[in-house]
């Protein structure tokens, strides 16, 4: 019996060579239980060494192996083989983001995006550790756990068009976790985190295409996130229309 | 980074685009089609009816929200959309959306007033 | 080893690549017949104040082939704009009794008895 095969496309680039990428085509092994990042493994190991790309725990939670599969962003460990068989699958990088190598993307710009909006617990007061531990209800846990679940594995930013159109966007997962913080009934730091998330490059740049939450493996829903900040900014600047006098 | 002033047209958008979404296909339905193909009764629209509903205070409030608030949802999505398809963001762009926007309220308002 | 990012230049045609962005530009397009709808009112408005045999020409107008075609157009739009509205609120208004979220069924089916309701009452003082 011969071996079932599939063809692998991936974009590669190497910036000491290469101009441009362009596609370069693997046949790999078809076996039903690979996903598309054993494919690459494969690849790596058995026919071209000098394929990069990211990858750490094979089990969707280090959140380094998202890739561009057949045009949706995906983690690779999370792309079953079989549901591309018997086509070809097709593998870039992230898209939005620039090309460092092969399938690796430069992800300075989140970086730098997420420490810009205090992803942390800013308490109104520092508490000594002989105070305790800080209480919460389950239920105040409940109201921003979701936002918690968040990997940085930047598919949200891959998925949306306005991160891609207005690369100053703040975009979806660092807003979501500045929402995180914000709903943390332990954290005093709205105010500060507002200063990026409620200007013009934050969540006003996003016009709720919605696809950061449909690509979001982890169920994090940044769209909800953002709209919720936009209500509560929204909100924020009419009181303080009203209110000239208050403390905002 | 500098406060943002888009609360105001935000907040425009979403009260248009909520109103829109509850109205606009059942006036569309009526006003467009179900009148002029016949389904319903010309005097539904009746110059007698409609001057009734014109000239009454609360016809004038209602008649104007539900032109003012799906003009401004309206003008703000296309500027979004104008974006989308690659038109830079810009002064220009922007006055003609809102400036679109201000003037046919302005229009809407003039109309009512003088019913 | 020197670094060369290589960026990649976003197409114009960029909504035509996958089918959700399709029926996100779809959902954007309808803002072009909402608002060109609130300006046929107030056109509608200002015949009606000139006059009767004005507005009567206004309604006369509203059969041309033209404007049926345009309000067909108008009203797939905005069923579009609706459709997508309601079934985006949930994430507007996340609802949580006790420690359980609650799930965006009710907000959305809430929002369609809501325009159920508007609906039938705009097409009977429409008969009346």
């Amino acid at each position: 019996m011969t071996e079932q095969t599939l063809q692998v496309e991936i974009l590669r680039y190497r910036p000491e060579t290469d101009q441009d990428p362009a596609f370069q085509t693997y046949t790999v092994p078809y076996r039903d239980d690979w996903v598309v990042l054993d494919a690459l493994n494969h690849i790596k190991d058995n026919i071209d060494r000098t394929l990069s790309y990211r990858w750490s725990c094979h089990m969707a939670v280090c959140g380094s192996c998202g890739m561009m599969i057949n045009g949706e962003p995906k983690l690779s460990c999370h792309a079953f083989l079989r549901d591309y068989y018997p086509n070809k699958v097709r593998v870039e990088p992230l898209a939005n983001f620039p090309i460092e190598r092969d399938l690796v993307a430069v992800t300075d710009d989140f970086m730098e995006k997420l420490e810009s909006v205090k992803p942390y617990v800013i308490p109104q007061q520092e508490r000594a550790v002989d105070e305790g531990p800080h209480l919460q209800t389950p239920a105040q846990l409940n109201a921003f756990k979701q936002y918690t679940m968040c990997i940085n594995c930047l598919l949200c930013y891959a998925a949306c068009p306005q991160y891609g159109l207005t690369p100053d966007f703040v975009g979806p997962a660092a807003l979501a976790l500045a929402h995180r913080y914000n709903l943390d009934t332990r954290d005093a730091g709205r105010e500060q985190r507002q200063e990026i998330a409620a200007s013009n490059e934050g969540v006003w740049d996003c016009t709720f295409v919605g696809e950061c939450s449909q690509a979001c493996p982890k169920s994090v829903d940044p769209a909800a996130a953002i709209q919720q900040t936009k209500i509560a900014s929204t909100i924020d600047w009419y009181k303080a229309l009203l209110n000239p006098w208050g403390k905002r | 980074m500098a406060k943002s002033n888009k609360p105001i047209v935000w907040s425009l958008f979403a009260g248009g685009g909520m109103l829109s979404a509850f109205v606009t296909p059942v006036l569309i339905f009526v006003t467009g089609l179900a009148v002029p193909l016949g389904l319903m009764s010309l005097d539904s629209l009746s110059y007698d009816r409609m001057l009734v509903l014109a000239q009454n205070p609360v016809g004038k409030i209602v008649l104007f929200a539900v032109i003012f608030l799906p003009l401004w949802h309206a003008a703000h999505r296309l500027l979004t959309t104008l974006h989308d398809v690659g038109l830079p963001k810009g002064r220009i762009a922007m006055t003609a959306c809102y400036g679109a926007a201000a003037l046919g309220s302005i229009a809407a308002a003039v109309v009512l007033l003088r019913i | 080893m020197s670094r060369k990012p290589y960026l990649r230049k976003m197409p114009k045609s960029w909504w035509l690549a996958r089918r959700s962005y399709t029926s996100y530009m779809a959902r954007e397009l309808s803002c072009v017949f909402i608002g060109a709808y609130s300006l046929l009112i107030v056109v509608g408005l200002h015949r009606l104040s000139q006059g009767r045999d004005e507005y009567g020409a206004f309604l006369d107008a509203l059969q041309s082939p033209l404007s049926l075609v345009f309000h067909a157009a108008a009203l797939v739009f905005a069923l579009i704009h609706t459709v997508s509205w309601f079934s985006l609120a949930p994430k507007a208004m996340p609802l949580q009794i006790g420690e359980k979220k609650l799930s965006g069924g009710p907000v959305v089916l809430a929002h369609y008895a809501v325009w159920i309701v508007v609906s039938a009452g705009v097409l009977l003082v429409a008969r009346i």
